[in-house]
């Protein structure tokens, strides 16, 4: 087992669509391994965005060269981030804040972990960026807490630029002054929801509060001051788009979704990683070509093509020669969010698969309404008796109907992810919920050749 | 680290405490409640858990009522209430690790320790849990020990490191 964070296949990835290969902008540490330490970093063009921002841009040009280049968020929403920064009051003498996002606890994303270990500088000078254009004074760096090495990692970062006159007083000799203070958070999903991140931030257990206010509000943010919260990709793009402008961002992408960026492959593939990419390459060419396809020869069952939050889609050459944009993924029902490609071999028993997932939600479930902290106990109940031969032949309406009773009535978007596993998965292999009830037991993978009515089925 | 620990040593170092008031310059003026989990860290990492005497003291620097300090203690699952083994590892279960043989690796530790997941080796040496997600998806099936990660695991790897840490002096998978 690997020590370092080798989240990438060797060699490096090609760049499909007879595009030339890029070198890499985000994962540029993949090539310069030092680079995480702040000479090298200088010694390849660091800090020369957060230079040329002082000298050349007021804050409001900053935030229209942003919103120009196309850059939408990278932590689910794909919100535009120009237009976000912009709602931040502009008087003065109110105090904002910025939030980095390092929360990352999306089941299939790793994308955020690869580039806080491997280019500490490029997520805090984007950090920079994003205080002076929406005047904030200190930007925070909410890491989730498993990422122990990250933080050390950026706090060391932090000091050295410190050191440097890059953070703190009279950044760079200019008039522009910010902090950077890297917060650990310490386990709990729930707390990469924006107004949950808040209350986590000011020492409080990471309930998520009601929206309006915003968090760019006034009220609304940590300490009910404007709050900026971006994703640590976000942020880290800015730096490249102030160094290289808004038109060079816009060369790559889909007419809506600009950019490149970076899909966390997981699952049943022969090459998982973080893969950086335009934003129009397809499922076919991260899963067949880059990803080297299905593995142990295995056909393609389905994918999860956003983190384990979004609708499950069929493995079909439909999807396959689908672009991995935000309006592309919605056009096949489904959505990109986190970009973490999740991938299902045919031997999976689908019915583990979604157990599995709805697990996840009903461990990281706040408590805090009754619909989501009840209702995905009761769906884990259901699809655990499923999948352990003593289904019922009503469990599956009941499956629907509990799903249906958390959906639009819980208080924060947790509680209406919880049920999508199961809809989705449903909708594409009902046969399969089916033949547990008849058969108890799997249909396909290990399961299907136990005795009916078993215990445990350890998935392979 | 988290070795035995009796009723004196549930108490902070004074440089635990200096630590711990130091953070309070993080954030705002009166906003000191901001530091309490990175606080609670620094009490793990020098105690191995949350002692009730731990609580009472961050409540003290950070000018927080102990139910406050309490709350948070109990809502983050990263924070443990009783001793733990010197290594505790977790072993992700979450959907990717799922779909390459986690469960295997949870079944083999739980096998090879005898013991339940969530429980400490008489030795007090390994307690083994599972957890969610730990966002190394690409690198399953994952592990932490002691928070330090641990990647690409199969069968044969986990049994290796399970043998690894029952003599380790210190985590062998610790990196700058
Ligand atoms: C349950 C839940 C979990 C979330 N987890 C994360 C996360 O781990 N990281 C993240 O950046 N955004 C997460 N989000 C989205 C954030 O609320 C927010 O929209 C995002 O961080 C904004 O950044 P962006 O505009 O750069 O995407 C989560 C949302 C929900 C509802
Ligand atoms: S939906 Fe779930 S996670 Fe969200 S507030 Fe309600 S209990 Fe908490
Ligand atoms: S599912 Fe195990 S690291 Fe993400």
């Amino acid at each position: 087992m690997s020590k370092g964070l080798m989240l990438y296949p060797e060699p490096k990835a090609a760049t499909p669509e007879g595009k030339p290969p890029f070198p890499y902008i985000l994962l540029k540490h993949r090539e310069i391994a030092d680079i995480y330490r702040l000479e090298v970093y200088r010694a390849n063009s660091g800090y020369e965005a957060l230079a040329k921002t002082l000298k050349e841009y007021k804050p409001d040009q900053v935030i229209d060269l942003v919103k120009a280049s196309g850059l939408r968020g990278r932590g689910g929403a794909g919100f535009s981030t120009g237009m976000k920064w912009s709602f931040i009051p502009k008087d003065e003498s109110i105090v904002k804040y910025v939030a980095c996002n390092s929360d990352e606890s999306e089941p299939g994303t790793c994308s955020n972990h690869e580039i806080i270990v491997g280019n500490p500088h490029q997520l805090i000078e984007g950090i920079l960026i994003a205080c002076y254009a929406t005047g904030s004074k200190i930007g925070f760096i909410y890491i989730r807490g498993e990422f122990a090495r990250g933080a050390r990692i950026l706090e060391r970062a932090v000091e050295e630029a410190r050191a440097a006159g890059l953070v703190g007083g009279n950044i760079l000799g200019s008039d522009f002054s910010c902090e950077i203070v890297v917060h650990r958070g310490a386990g709990a999903y729930i707390c990469g929801e924006e107004t949950a991140l808040l209350e986590s931030l000011e020492g409080k257990r990471g309930f998520p509060k009601l929206k309006p206010p915003f968090p760019a509000n006034v009220g609304g943010g940590v300490y009910g001051a404007p709050t900026v919260i971006n994703n640590s990709l976000t942020l880290a793009t800015v730096p490249h788009i102030m160094l290289n402008g808004a038109e060079w961002f816009t060369q790559w992408g889909t007419e809506k979704s600009k950019g490149i960026a970076i899909y966390s492959l997981s699952g049943h593939v022969e090459r998982p990683g973080n893969y950086e990419l335009p934003m129009n390459t397809t499922f076919r060419t991260l899963i067949n070509e880059l990803g080297g396809g299905v593995w142990k020869g295995r056909k393609l069952k389905c994918i999860i093509p956003g983190g384990s939050s979004m609708p499950i889609l069929p493995g079909t050459d439909e999807v396959l020669d689908t672009t991995m944009d935000f309006e592309g993924v919605v056009a096949r029902g489904s959505m990109l969010g986190s970009a973490g490609i999740i991938v299902f071999d045919d031997q999976t028993c689908i019915v583990g698969a979604v157990l599995r997932l709805v697990e996840f939600y009903k461990d990281e479930s706040c408590g805090k309404c009754t619909p989501c902290r009840e209702g995905t106990q009761w769906l884990v109940q259901i699809l655990h008796r499923l999948e352990h031969g003593h289904g019922r032949p009503e469990d599956l309406d009941l499956l629907l109907s509990v799903g249906g009773n958390i959906q639009g009535k819980a208080f924060c978007l947790l509680g209406d992810s919880a049920p999508i596993p199961i809809t989705s998965a449903m909708k594409l292999f009902r046969a399969e919920f089916e033949y547990h009830i008849k058969e108890g037991r799997c249909m396909v993978g290990s399961g299907s050749n136990r005795s009916p009515k078993h215990e445990v089925a350890v998935a392979q | 680290m988290n070795n035995g620990t009796t009723a004196s040593e549930h108490k902070l170092s004074e440089e635990a405490r200096q630590r711990i008031y130091a953070l309070r310059n993080n954030y705002p003026e009166g906003r000191s409640a901001s530091a309490v989990i990175p606080a609670l860290h620094i009490v793990q990492a020098e105690i191995g858990f949350i002692s009730t005497e731990a609580v009472g003291e961050v409540a003290g620097l950070l000018d927080m009522l102990v139910s406050e300090v309490e709350q948070v203690v109990t809502f983050y699952r990263m924070f443990f209430t009783k001793p733990v083994g010197k290594y505790v590892i977790k072993v992700c279960d979450s959907i990717s690790c799922y779909l390459r043989g986690s469960d295997e690796l949870l079944e083999k530790g739980k096998e090879k320790l005898s013991l339940k997941l969530g429980e400490t080796t008489p030795d007090g040496r390994i307690t083994l849990m599972k957890i969610e997600c730990l966002a190394a998806c690409s690198a399953a099936p994952c592990a932490q020990v002691n928070d330090e990660y641990v990647y690409n695991l199969n069968p044969e790897l986990f049994v290796a490191m399970l043998e690894e840490l029952k003599t380790a002096e210190e985590n062998p998978y610790y990196l700058p």
